[in-house]
């Protein structure tokens, strides 16, 4: 019974981890940075899908929109406003843009953070789920809305790997982020694969905050220690390994939920933790990370 | 150089505001004086950090595990034996356990760099923060821990004991970064393979480094918690106070130890400025990092020494 509790949440949670990774280390992997208001980007679409659905009426459909367009907007907004001044900056010396680019995204996202608690207070928030009900599955009472979370996030994390490696524009993209100089010499825009990337991690973003939203529900807060589990889970897979980013999404969702549930709830993040630690000492480039 | 020194602004500008601060207790009250005590310490923690950042180029994004360290060891010891044990080898053992810490610390910065190192010092953080709250009996978890002892009750003798223990930490600080060892340390940060090729022991001197920054960092920490009468996560572990820090050693100038004293200083005086703003306060101290950060990358220092070549 409770065995197959924790096989059911730990795979719908380790799901989110998985698309909630995937946008953070798709802009690592092509543009080199690593975004640190990726917390603030996921909590704001849960937010702006919470307050279309429950204080204007929308619906959970046209919320979850809403939700994910915030997040595409304000991805957008963190490229121009957080880190293209920056990469473009003469003053910064070149070794040190990365260090500005995470103080940069940081403070972005604590303004994000802080926009999100002033017009909506620091109260959690659970979005209306899309689908409602409970299913009995394996002799466990879940809602349904897990099941749709997990379903979607592998149905979208599907349609990522497919534009990546089976269209010309994915391509341009995979290549962008082996050698930005040969991909602009075959006649490719790189701001525009910038913008592109920007916009699809925009969307992941969202669809991930959302989802999280109606599953767990996010208030301000949330915002530290979601882009600290996207980023230890992408160090965890290895920078850059989208795979790699895929597993250790699972291993370190697997660990919370075991931990919760046979421990105690208070020692959720614990193990995981160490684990990271473990591996920073032991394999410093992450289980799965190519140097 | 030395007539140099002598004329250059920046130094004018310290001498005027050491004057100041000298006699600030005479005029204004106490409230303004117990904020300026935890703005010099505050001042202590971003320049330890700037240390590390500045000149050892190492990403930390938990200068709270030093500091938090050194609180909690110092305020848990005094809790525990409180008259027996002066409260000063309890602010000594402080900044030893945050100096252990340190050298935990270094031990992954010499094999990992960058992102992965900064990755560690935050979970080095997280793990702090959850063991203050899963071991709330000895720790006061999320409440807080009261301590039995304080340093003074007279805000005056707190000031000046903060005034001077910022101003004899900056001066080590300062001296230590202009020194041969402070070039060698940026060396290292900058190219830590060159440096080692031109002789120079790069583990070595990034142990130092960080050794010196969690000495400091612990003893401000401990202080602190002397001062305030209380050790809680949200004051001294927290991420968000080492973001404060961080935010408050890049506006004020990296690289520069000094700049980041100015910039602790007038991060705590803005946000007591903006207090009546609520919640809009962090947000606009924020928007203002940022705006620095991306016009004036070299931060208040910076701006003033563009001044003075101009």
């Amino acid at each position: 019974m409770q065995f197959w509790q924790i096989l059911i949440d730990g795979f719908a949670i380790s799901a989110l981890y998985a698309l909630g990774a995937t946008g953070f280390t798709l802009i690592f992997g092509v543009s080199g940075v690593l975004n640190l208001s990726h917390g603030a980007l996921m909590v704001a679409a849960a937010v702006a899908a919470w307050a279309a659905a429950s204080e204007f009426g929308t619906g959970s459909y046209l919320g979850a929109l809403i939700g994910v367009l915030t997040s595409l907007v304000l991805a957008f907004a963190t490229y121009f406003i957080a880190v293209r001044p920056i990469q473009n900056s003469k003053r910064i010396a070149e070794r040190e843009k990365e260090i500005f680019i995470l103080t940069s995204t940081l403070l972005w996202g604590i303004i994000i953070q802080e926009v999100v608690a002033y017009l909506f207070t620091n109260n959690a928030k659970t979005v209306l789920p899309i689908i409602e009900g409970v299913v009995v599955f394996l002799g466990v009472r879940t809602p349904s809305n897990e099941f749709f979370t997990a379903i979607v996030c592998w149905l979208v994390i599907a349609v990522l790997w497919l534009l990546v490696n089976r269209t010309k524009a994915g391509k341009a993209v995979l290549a962008a982020s082996m050698n930005p100089r040969g991909v602009t010499l075959l006649g490719f825009e790189l701001s525009h694969i910038y913008l592109a990337v920007w916009g699809v991690y925009g969307i992941l973003a969202g669809i991930a905050g959302v989802l999280l939203g109606m599953f767990l529900g996010v208030s301000s807060y949330s915002v530290g220690p979601l882009t600290a589990s996207a980023f230890s889970i992408v160090v965890l897979g290895g920078l850059g390994s989208v795979s790699g980013s895929l597993i250790a999404a699972y291993v370190v969702g697997y660990l919370e939920t075991l931990t919760a549930y046979l421990v105690s709830p208070a020692y959720r993040s614990i193990p995981a933790l160490l684990l990271l630690v473990l591996v920073m000492y032991l394999r410093p480039q992450g289980l799965f990370g190519r140097r | 150089m030395m007539r140099e020194t002598f004329a250059s602004r920046p130094f004018w500008f310290g001498l005027i505001f050491v004057a100041l601060a000298t006699v600030l207790p005479l005029g204004v009250s106490g409230y303004i004086l117990g904020l300026l005590t935890i703005a010099y310490y505050t001042a202590v923690f971003a320049m330890s950090w700037d240390l590390l950042f500045g000149f050892a180029g190492e990403v930390n994004f938990g200068p709270t595990f030093l500091i938090g360290l050194g609180a909690y060891t110092a305020g848990i010891l005094d809790a525990r034996f409180s008259p027996g044990l002066s409260l000063w080898i309890c602010v000594l053992a402080g900044a030893l356990a945050a100096v252990i810490g340190g050298v935990l610390l270094a031990l992954p910065a010499l094999r990992v760099t960058g992102p992965y190192f900064g990755l560690i010092t935050l979970v080095a953080v997280q793990l702090l923060q959850s063991f203050v709250v899963v071991f709330a009996s000895l720790t006061g978890g999320e409440i807080g821990l009261s301590v039995p002892d304080v340093i003074s009750i007279d805000a005056g003798v707190n000031y000046y004991l903060a005034f001077g223990f910022m101003m004899v930490s900056g001066a080590i600080l300062y001296g230590l970064s202009r020194s041969s060892i402070g070039l060698i340390l940026q060396a290292s940060g900058q190219d830590a393979v060159q440096a080692g090729a031109l002789g120079f022991n790069v583990a070595k001197h990034k142990l130092a480094a960080f050794i010196v920054s969690a000495f400091f960092s612990g003893l401000a920490g401990a202080l602190m918690v002397f001062y305030m009468g209380t050790a809680s996560v949200g004051t001294f572990v927290d991420i968000s106070v080492g973001v404060q820090i961080i935010i408050a050693a890049v506006l004020g100038g990296r690289r520069t130890v000094i700049g980041a004293a100015i910039g602790a200083v007038f991060l705590i005086g803005m946000g007591e400025f903006l207090r009546p703003l609520g919640e809009l306060a962090t947000l606009i101290v924020s928007v203002m990092a940022l705006f620095v950060i991306l016009f004036f990358p070299d931060g208040f220092l910076g701006m003033l020494r563009g001044g003075a070549r101009a």
